[in-house]
């Protein structure tokens, strides 16, 4: 035996985040359960207006999805720093950025990826015609990874400091915007009938260019938060 | 102070300085290891033992000075010069949530795999036989510590950085762990350590001792 390939430490250490989330499944259902009952209150909110609902909805749906990402970000790295774990990610005979992308697509599968699952069902709910749903889902399914990748280099900053909760935000937020853009843009213009590919594609150029960047700003950002 | 052409010394510091808070904790502080020697840190707290540590271990960046891994700044090696070290903090490291085993299994397959052990005999070596499939947070704080100290026997690491290894054992506890650290010693390993314990080695190793309260 000898040194894993990067793979084999990749799939390693997501099915070891996988089993940690697994194990506390109850803390996990807390940014799906957030984006359901957010968008199931707008429109008892609103009122009984169909035409207002249907305007509104993309962007209710996003919102609570960005939100939902940003509550849960802090857990990415929270555990691993308190017991030391992340200091041995750190002296890993592998390069740390491989390893921090597995955790991130890990976090992506715990929190992004249930409410791309959930997401029909509260299209529906907000009047969103059938038509736009599948832009919605593309949407979403190129946006979420987008703010874990961004989020990831946030937490990295922050998970040293004591209260990091709103450095964070303040720092995250910002960054998102260009998604929430991009991606609510997209659906209404799915509602109205008119083709979504350049939003789609600045989405995806955002997906790849941050899965590209965001695993290597992480790494550093650990290392100068843990020195 | 790096006039010396070729250096044989596996592991060497090279004029370190350490400022935490606007305080010098230490400057100008040299060292070298070779194999089958190990290194103990000595002072009061707060004397900068483990931000030393934590220097020669490659997390935190010394304010001068550098630390060389076979004639290499291990600066500029990575995960070139991490394969070959094995880090016990004050933190164990462990995931609660995980059993020892697969909390191993990751940190064997974080390093290099040290052949002619299995995960079982590793947790047999440190007295954790029979606590396999026990979740980490039902292990007393010994049992935990025992557990950080099975990571070190799993991966091929020369280099073994310890800090206070020896907390929360029991004296039978201290006497294995002894034991462990001498049988790593006389393979060829090395070891940076701190402890406010007297060491009790039963064979002569050669221990470089630095006491950062005199300095």
């Amino acid at each position: 035996m000898s040194t894993l390939s990067l793979t084999s430490a990749f799939t390693l250490l997501l099915k070891r985040d996988m089993t940690l989330a697994y194990r506390r499944r109850s803390e996990l259902v807390n940014p799906l359960l957030f984006f359901v009952l957010v968008t199931a209150m707008f429109p008892l909110g609103i009122g009984n207006d169909p035409k207002l609902i249907e305007a509104v909805g993309p962007g209710v749906i996003w919102v609570a999805a960005l939100l939902a990402a940003l509550l849960s970000l802090d857990a990415m790295f929270r555990s691993d720093f308190e017991d030391g774990s992340l200091e041995q990610f750190m002296l890993s005979a592998h390069p740390v950025s491989i390893l921090v992308l597995a955790k991130i697509l890990a976090h992506w599968l715990v929190t992004g990826l249930p409410l791309f699952i959930a997401a029909p069902l509260l299209a529906v709910l907000l009047n969103i015609p059938g038509d736009a749903i599948p832009t919605l889902m593309l949407t979403l399914i190129l946006g979420t990874p987008v703010l874990s990748l961004i989020g990831s280099v946030g937490v990295a900053l922050t998970v040293g400091l004591r209260r990091g909760g709103v450095i964070l935000s303040l720092l995250v937020l910002p960054l998102y915007v260009p998604v929430l853009i991009f991606a609510t843009d997209a659906v209404k213009t799915a509602i109205v009938g008119i083709p979504t590919t350049a939003q789609l594609s600045i989405l995806s150029a955002m997906l790849v260019g941050s899965l590209v960047l965001a695993p290597l700003a992480t790494a550093a950002s650990l290392r100068i938060s843990l020195s | 102070m790096t006039t010396s052409a070729v250096s044989t010394a596996t592991f060497e510091a090279q004029s370190l300085e350490c400022i935490r808070d606007d305080r010098v904790l230490f400057e100008n502080l040299c060292f070298t290891i070779s194999p089958g020697e190990a290194l103990v840190l000595e002072g009061r707290n707060g004397s900068g033992k483990t931000s030393l540590l934590r220097i020669i271990c490659g997390i935190r960046l010394p304010e001068s000075g550098k630390v060389l891994w076979e004639g290499n700044d291990i600066f500029h090696l990575g995960p070139e010069f991490h394969e070959h070290t094995a880090y016990l903090g004050h933190k164990d490291g462990s995931k609660q949530d995980l059993t020892p085993l697969e909390n191993l299994r990751v940190a064997q397959g974080l390093g290099k795999a040290r052949e002619g052990i299995t995960l079982e005999d590793a947790l047999e070596q440190v007295g954790l036989f029979g606590f396999e499939d026990v979740p980490t947070r039902n292990l007393s704080a010994g049992q935990q510590r025992r557990l950080a100290i099975a990571r070190l026997l799993v991966t091929d690491a020369k280099l073994w950085i310890l800090d206070e290894p020896f907390t929360s054992l029991d004296r039978k506890g201290i006497e294995q762990m002894e034991r462990l650290f001498e049988e790593h010693l006389k393979r060829g390993g090395m070891a940076a350590m701190t402890t406010h314990h007297r060491i009790g080695f039963k064979e002569e190793v050669k221990l470089v001792r630095i006491n950062l309260s005199d300095r």
